[in-house]
């Protein structure tokens, strides 16, 4: 075969794909834990992990960048570059989501507040799968998989507003609760942008199918949360 | 020496100081060059910065032109083959080369193998050397059956897998290659590449390629060589080849890879 070499390459710059999107997993998972533990060393070992994903993302970068000077990819694997410079970010960025979860935990301390921990443990759980679901899809370039996946973010938008509306709510009938309804909208924020990004990397996962730049929204995603700068 | 001893040793050769003259024209100069054993080392550089006079001169094939003369070393298995009491012809024998036209002999396949291996005083079963040598040059597949039929019937790509292959028969250390994708078509020339690649496990090799891009692909180290003001050929700098594609450390480099040379 002759280009033994540079697909050897992309085998190996996938696997690390995988293992970027397991340490990410890991810490949304950990991090949404902290909520019922309220553990702080295990909080503040989030926020020192969270260089390590970090530093993933760089060294995918850097191996993408040798791999195009090096070996010239061309048409798909070209675009297999391009997709997985922005797939590193985007993980990298769902990384920031659960350091900033571990940040709130930190800051929400041994406050009694009733936190919703189901409806985000849930979202977590929702998110956690797609991205699972997304990075298989990439590593399998199966662009259909891909396409449809990110209907089910409109499953974890309904959660975000019950979230929304339930903190509303003990807001009105607590107001001393401000400060920590504040972390609640953000515990949810984070959860809800973290499935956003899902959608992104299958955008990607099309993209290097077909060549074809689409944008993928869930039929609820035009909600009032939406904060347009933020993709 | 033994081949544990040369599998100790640092570098699979290594010029110092070498320099190179044409009767009164020095070609290349101060080149200091370290090999480093079973890895791909591509030479770079413009048009007559020297990088063939320099690859020739590993295997003494400068010898052939006359008025040719070296100055430094080139230190091979420890010892110096620049110096005059070293026969070329064993040197030829643990250095070979590719050429840049695939030059197979007017016979069959089977005697393009078999006959280069008996004048260097192979012995053994010829049958076994010429299957082994043909796997080893990722050619036997194609030519099993046709093993009889004249070399020159081969497409470009195969005969210069056959040359490969003649020369691995002879066993040799070091693998030097000139240019050797330059007649061919990019399959072929990935299909070259990719058997350096496999080779490169047994085998050191260095090739000169005026081709930046496979220099890119294929090789494990680069040396960038570009002319000086007294038109020598100089090493301007040697590094592993993804920092020189990536990061080169010398500005002329940098102008060189990204095009800007000149």
């Amino acid at each position: 075969m002759p280009r033994e070499t540079l697909d050897k390459n992309i085998l190996n710059i996938k696997e690390e794909i995988i293992m970027l999107s397991s340490m990410v997993e890991q810490a949304m998972h950990t991090s949404i834990g902290l909520f019922r533990s309220r553990n702080i060393v295990s909080a503040h070992r989030i926020l020192v992990e969270d260089a390590d994903i970090n530093g993933k993302r760089y060294a995918i970068e850097n191996a993408i960048l040798i791999l195009i000077a090096t070996q010239q990819p061309m048409a798909h694997d070209l675009r297999l570059m391009a997709a997985i410079l922005e797939i590193a970010t985007e993980l990298e960025r769902m990384g920031d989501y659960a350091k900033g979860i571990a940040k709130l935990v930190i800051r929400l301390g041994d406050s009694d507040y009733p936190v919703p921990t189901t409806d985000l443990e849930k979202m977590t759980e929702l998110g956690i799968g797609m991205l699972h679901n997304a990075i298989t899809a990439f590593v399998e370039e199966d662009y259909k998989k891909a396409a449809v996946l990110p209907q089910e973010d409109d499953k974890v938008d309904a959660l975000y507003v019950k979230v929304y509306q339930d903190t509303i709510d003990k807001l009105n009938a607590l107001p001393s609760s401000a400060i920590q309804a504040q972390l609640m909208f953000a515990a949810a924020h984070n959860l809800e942008r973290f499935a956003d990004r899902v959608s992104n990397i299958c955008e990607r996962t099309v993209f290097i199918a077909t060549g074809e730049f689409m944008e993928m929204e869930s039929e609820e995603s035009d909600d009032f949360f939406q904060n347009e700068d933020e993709d | 020496m033994t081949q544990s001893d040369q599998r100790n040793q640092p570098y699979a050769l290594e010029s110092k100081d070498l320099a190179i003259y044409y009767s009164n024209f020095r070609a290349v100069k101060d080149i200091n060059l370290k090999v480093i054993p079973r890895k791909i080392t591509a030479i770079i550089g413009p048009s007559g910065c020297g990088k063939s006079t320099v690859i020739r001169a590993f295997n003494r094939m400068n010898d052939f032109i006359s008025g040719s003369y070296m100055e430094g070393s080139i230190l091979f298995q420890s010892r110096n083959i620049v110096s005059p009491d070293v026969d070329p012809v064993m040197v030829r024998r643990k250095i070979g080369m590719v050429f840049q036209r695939p030059n197979p002999f007017p016979k069959s396949i089977y005697d393009n193998i078999a006959w280069g291996a008996r004048i260097n005083g192979v012995k053994g079963n010829m049958d076994e050397l010429v299957e082994r040598s043909l796997q080893d040059a990722a050619l036997w597949d194609e030519v099993k059956d046709i093993l009889n039929q004249n070399a020159l019937g081969l497409s470009g790509g195969q005969q210069q897998r056959l040359c490969i292959a003649r020369t691995l028969a002879v066993k040799p250390e070091i693998i030097l290659m000139d240019e050797p994708c330059s007649a061919l078509d990019p399959i072929a020339t990935l299909k070259i590449e990719e058997l350096m690649r496999k080779l490169s496990a047994t085998y050191t090799i260095i090739i000169v390629t005026h081709n930046m891009q496979q220099a890119a692909r294929a090789s494990d180290f680069t040396a960038f060589f570009n002319m000086d003001t007294d038109r020598a050929g100089i090493m301007v700098e040697y590094g592993i080849t993804t920092q020189i594609f990536t990061n080169p450390r010398d500005k002329r480099t940098e102008d060189y890879i990204t095009g800007r040379f000149g």
